[in-house]
């Protein structure tokens, strides 16, 4: 795992990917912070919901390659036929994808301890937001990393990826519209957005760590059996 | 070493293997051998686990590919017929990620070093491989499957869009590397397994058409004898000896060869030699015999025999 984990981790800072990723997240939550200084508030809470669309959204840069490109290029011979898991193979590219990911969000320390010299900073609020924010950015990978399994094509993969982070980006808009109550809450309690939000709030709730923990399982899980599958087929 | 027996695999509705079986003794260098789109490759990924076979059954070193792959995937290096190489990496650093992949437990730069002199490739180690040329990509390739030692080396078509210099390197060091490991390679290329292996096995579509060593092959084919000679004289006078000799059911002329040399097809009744008489009959006459060969078949023909199947049209 380890090495898979390097290599990935390399591949995304030898080619323009891993900084293209940053400078975009860089540079739309650094406007947002700009905008928070600016006008005199004293809690990320905003940076952190604007954080949640821009990191959802430029995930899929992050996970597009990470599959398909092996299955394209036949590297996937290599990697399967060498005496490693397929857990392992999974994870490690997961956690390569995970760590550019929480490299980007690192961001957010130096502006939360800039912010804290000069006004009354909430800590614990920060903190959990952060753990949200993480925690939101592994479920996210997870499901657009499948997309990348699944096709040999990073565009396609990449687009996937993208649609279903807009949807689910949405979903409690989509489920403030729904007059049902039934279909109201089951999209409320899948929205990603209203279980982030709790966290941003301070306080860590179990049901909400672990439904990000869950959706990350499961989509780790399915990407696995979707690599076991193309064995088979 | 590598037991594989009744393997199927099924592609929708075409059989890419058909009933499989066959072993690999410890040492031994086993030439798979078949026209394009036979079997070979995907006999290949499934011997190394790269996809399942749809029944049939694989053991390397009695480990089970299915049951125990991680067992038997450090028993194999496999060279697919297009090398796995990350492009994007120096040939350093991707055997240095090769070599923390297969959890080698041999010390790292040393055994680098080793491997990269053995395939010769020491003067391209800081490259990046997107740059380098096919045969050196190949080599890599190879360095890539010795990484580890290990026991068994599968080798798809090893020395396909390389010069013929190159070639004849990674032949010998095919050759080489059979005293230490057991080696699979396939090849659509008969020479190049006759110079290489100790056993062909030849595949077609998807079965097993032969299987033995290339002098066995050869012998079990040729049941008549017929030599090719060459011989300075006049033609129409050397053609009525040779038809009036003994045992000879044919004598033809393949034409003048060299100025004044005519070659010569004869054949005899199955079963005599009559390379005495021939040679006699010639200095009798006072010709000069410049060269004779007994035409056995060669793996080639063996393998158009083999594979042609008079059922169902030459599509081979």
């Amino acid at each position: 795992m380890g090495a898979i984990l390097r290599r990935e981790l390399n591949a995304y800072f030898r080619g323009a990917i891993g900084y293209v990723y940053l400078a975009l997240f860089f540079a739309f939550t650094g406007v947002i912070y700009f905008i928070i200084v600016y006008s005199g508030l004293s809690s990320m809470m905003y940076t952190f919901a604007y954080a949640f669309y821009i990191g959802m959204y430029l995930i899929p840069l992050l996970t597009m390659r990470l599959l398909s490109e092996d299955r394209k290029l036949r590297t996937d011979q290599l990697l399967l036929t060498s005496p490693v898991r397929l857990s392992e193979l999974v994870v490690g590219k997961f956690l390569a994808a995970f760590l550019v990911f929480a490299l980007g969000i690192s961001m957010m320390i130096p502006e939360a301890v800039v912010l804290s010299a000069f006004s009354a900073f909430d800590w614990p609020v920060f903190f959990t937001s952060l753990v949200g924010i993480l925690l939101l950015g592994a479920a996210s990978i997870a499901i657009c990393m499948l997309f990348s399994a699944l096709t040999e094509n990073q565009i396609i993969a990449a687009v996937l990826g993208f649609v279903s982070m807009l949807l689910l980006s949405i979903l409690d808009q989509f489920a403030s519209v729904v007059s049902s109550e039934t279909i109201k809450n089951a999209l409320l309690g899948l929205s990603f957005y209203t279980r982030f939000f709790n966290l941003t709030l301070g306080v860590i709730d179990f049901s909400d760590v672990f439904f990000f923990f869950s959706v990350t399982g499961v989509f780790l899980f399915l990407t696995a059996r979707v690599l076991e599958k193309q064995r088979w087929s | 070493m590598i037991e594989v027996q009744h393997l199927v695999k099924q592609y929708g509705s075409k059989r890419a293997v058909d009933d499989i079986s066959f072993t690999v003794r410890d040492g031994e260098i086993l030439g798979f051998l078949g026209p394009n789109g036979a079997g070979k490759s995907t006999t290949m990924n499934i011997l190394t686990g790269y996809v399942s076979a749809t029944s049939g059954t694989v053991a390397i070193d009695g480990h089970e590919i299915l049951e125990e792959p991680l067992e038997a995937k450090k028993k194999i290096g496999y060279l697919p017929e297009m090398p796995p190489l990350y492009v994007d990496m120096t040939v350093e650093e991707y055997l240095s990620f090769v070599f923390d992949l297969k959890k080698v437990k041999l010390p790292k730069q040393q055994h680098i070093e080793e491997v990269c002199n053995l395939v010769r490739i020491g003067d391209v180690r800081g490259r990046v491989i997107r740059h380098l040329s096919k045969g050196y990509r190949q080599r890599v390739g190879l360095a890539q499957a010795l990484l580890g030692s290990p026991d068994v080396l599968i080798l798809d078509e090893p020395t396909v869009g390389l010069d013929p210099k190159q070639i004849i390197e990674i032949r010998t060091l095919i050759r080489e590397l059979g005293e230490h490991h057991t080696v699979i390679l396939s090849s659509h290329i008969l020479p190049e397994v006759q110079a290489v292996c100790d056993r062909v096995i030849v595949i077609n579509k998807g079965r097993l058409v032969a299987d033995g060593t290339p002098e066995e092959l050869s012998h079990a084919l040729s049941t008549d004898h017929k030599l090719t000679v060459r011989v300075e004289g006049p033609e129409a006078e050397i053609l009525e000896t040779f038809r009036r000799l003994r045992h000879i059911d044919k004598a033809e002329s393949l034409g003048e060869r060299e100025p004044g040399c005519y070659d010569f097809n004869v054949e005899a009744a199955s079963g005599y030699d009559i390379r005495r008489s021939v040679s006699g009959a010639v200095f009798e006459h006072g010709w000069a015999l410049l060269g004779m060969r007994s035409s056995e078949l060669s793996l080639e023909d063996i393998f158009l025999q083999l594979t042609e199947d008079p059922t169902e049209g030459g599509d081979v």
